[in-house]
C-alpha cells in the first residue's frame, strides 16, 4: 500500500506517494523528477545521494521515504537561483572540481551544510565535512580548494532561503 | 512484499517484531538491506516515541537508543564519548546513525558499542528490564530503549580506532578502556575491543593484568602479553586474523599509555 508523503523540497511544497520500503532518493528522482541526487552505492558509503534534511546532510538512499514527512529537504537541484549558480557551484566550475560530476551533488550539499554552519572553515574542517563523500576522478584537492574559495566569495549568502527546484541542476 | 508498521511507542514496536521484521532507527543498517533486496525480512517497524534523550543520573549517563552520533558529539555531558561517535562514518552518516543501531551493527562496524562496553554499559529494554551490554550483544535480541554508562573522570576513558583509510575507514580494530585509579594504581579497569570477534567484546585477561598495575610501559607489559588471549579475531577483506593478533598489543599499548592519542 502506498503512503502519502508531503514535505518541503527546495522551498516548495512537494507531495508524492511512497511505496513500502522506498527510499527518499528514489522518491525524489522517480516520484518528483528531481534528478540531482544520484544513486551510487546504496549503502551509505559514497555520499552522492546526499541531501539536506532540516539543514543537515543525510544520505537519501538510506532514508525511508515516508520518514521525510513534514521535513525540509534541499537538493543540489535547488542551489542555483534561475541562471545564477550558487557560489559553491561557481567555485566548482571555475576550479575544475568536477570531472565526471557524479559525486558533485553530494559534495555541494555537504559543503553547503558546512558553510551554512561555519562560514569560514579551515582546510581541516572542509576535509572533515566531505569525508563521507567519495570522488574517483579529480581527487579531492580541487574540491577542497573550491569549497575554500566559495567560503571567501564576497557575494556568498550563508543560510539563504532555498530557491525553487528545477529538478535538473547539479 | 515489504510492509511498514508504525507504532506509537517502543512497547508496541517490540510486539510487532518477529524474526522476519527489522526495527528502523536511523536507517543506516536496515535501509541498505532493503536497497539490496534482502529477503530475510518482510516487515519494517518504526516507532513515533522519541528515544533521543540524554540525562545524567549520579555517576552515570543514560543515552536514548535514538540518539545519533552527531547528537553525542554535540552533547556537553557526553564530551568524553565524542571521539568514539566521531569515528563512525562521515557527517551524513553521523546525522542518521543511532546508538541503538550501533549495538546491532555487524562486524567490523559498531565502534561506539566498543566504547559503551568499556564504560560498563547497561541496556534498558523496551519493557524497562535491564541487562549488561555484553549480555545483550551476545544475542542482540529485543529493542533497546536506552543505554546507561558510567561517567569517567579526567583521562580515565580512552578510545582508539585503527583503520587503513584516512580520515574515514572501516575498523581494522577499535579499542576502548576505562582506567580507574586508586592510590596511583589502576583500579576498576575495563577494556573492550571491536572487530576482534563477531561482536564487541570485553577483554577480561587484559583487565585482570591491569588491575593494580602502574600506568607505564613496565606496568602494562603483562597486559600486552595477553592482549588477544581467548580471542579468535576474524579474517576479512581489511585484515587477517593473524594480522589482528599481531598488531593488537601495539595498539593496546598506544591506547593505554596515550601514545598517538586520537
Amino acid at each position: 500500500m502506498k503512503t502519502p508523503v508531503t514535505f518541503t523540497l527546495n522551498g516548495s511544497e512537494a507531495a508524492a506517494f511512497a511505496d513500502p520500503g522506498q527510499n527518499l532518493l528514489d522518491l525524489l528522482r522517480r516520484g518528483l523528477g528531481d534528478l540531482s541526487p544520484k544513486y551510487g552505492c546504496g549503502q551509505g558509503t559514497c555520499g552522492t545521494c546526499t541531501v539536506l534534511i532540516d539543514g543537515e546532510p543525510h544520505l537519501s538512499c538510506l532514508v525511508l521515504a515516508e520518514a521525510a514527512q513534514d521535513r525540509r529537504i534541499e537538493t543540489a537541484g535547488g542551489l542555483a537561483d534561475g541562471p545564477d549558480l550558487h557560489p559553491l557551484q561557481t567555485a566548482f566550475v571555475e576550479g575544475f572540481a568536477a570531472q565526471c560530476g557524479y559525486c558533485t551533488p553530494g559534495m555541494l550539499l555537504a559543503a553547503k551544510a558546512l558553510l551554512d554552519r561555519n562560514p569560514t572553515p579551515t582546510r581541516d574542517e572542509v576535509i572533515e565535512a566531505i569525508s563521507g563523500n567519495l570522488c574517483r576522478c579529480t581527487g579531492y584537492e580541487p574540491i577542497i580548494e573550491a569549497i575554500l574559495t566559495a567560503s571567501r566569495a564576497p557575494n556568498r549568502a550563508p543560510n539563504r532561503a532555498p530557491g525553487r527546484t528545477n529538478g535538473r541542476a547539479g | 512484499m515489504l510492509e511498514v508498521v508504525v507504532t506509537e511507542n517502543l512497547i508496541d514496536a517490540a510486539a510487532a517484531m518477529s524474526p522476519q521484521a527489522r526495527f528502523l532507527g536511523g536507517g543506516t543498517l536496515v535501509m541498505r538491506q532493503v536497497n539490496y533486496g534482502d529477503q530475510r525480512f518482510h516487515r519494517i517497524v518504526r516507532c513515533r516515541e522519541r528515544l533521543d534523550g540524554v540525562r545524567v543520573e549520579g555517576g552515570r549517563c543514560v543515552i536514548g537508543s535514538g540518539v545519533t552520533m552527531a547528537a553525542i558529539m554535540a552533547a556537553r555531558e557526553l564530551a568524553f564519548l565524542a571521539p568514539a561517535a566521531r569515528a563512525v562514518g562521515g557527517p551524513a552518516v553521523r546525522n542518521m546513525a543511532t546508538v541503538g543501531g550501533n549495538l546491532m551493527a555487524p562486524h567490523p562496524y559498531g565502534d561506539l558499542a566498543v566504547a559503551l562496553l568499556a564504560l560498563d554499559g547497561q541496556v534498558s529494554m523496551a519493557d524497562d528490564t535491564v541487562m549488561p551490554l555484553d549480555q545483550y550483544l551476545a544475542t542482540r535480541h529485543g529493542l533497546v530503549r536506552s543505554v546507561s554508562i558510567r561517567r569517567p573522570a579526567g583521562d580515565e576513558f580512552r578510545f582508539r580506532k585503527v583503520s587503513r583509510v584516512k580520515p574515514k575507514g572501516v575498523s581494522v580494530m577499535s579499542m576502548a578502556a576505562h582506567l580507574g585509579r586508586n592510590s596511583g594504581r589502576l583500579s576498576d579497569v575495563s577494556v573492550a575491543y571491536g572487530a576482534m570477534a563477531d561482536t564487541p567484546v570485553r577483554v577480561t585477561a587484559v583487565e585482570r593484568a591491569l588491575e593494580g598495575a602502574s600506568l607505564d610501559l613496565a606496568g602494562i607489559t603483562p597486559a600486552l602479553n595477553v592482549a588477544t588471549e581467548g580471542l579468535s579475531p576474524p579474517d576479512d577483506a581489511l585484515a587477517s586474523s593473524w594480522y589482528r593478533r599481531e598488531v593488537a598489543p601495539v595498539h593496546l599499548r598506544r591506547l593505554l599509555i596515550g601514545e598517538d592519542r586520537r
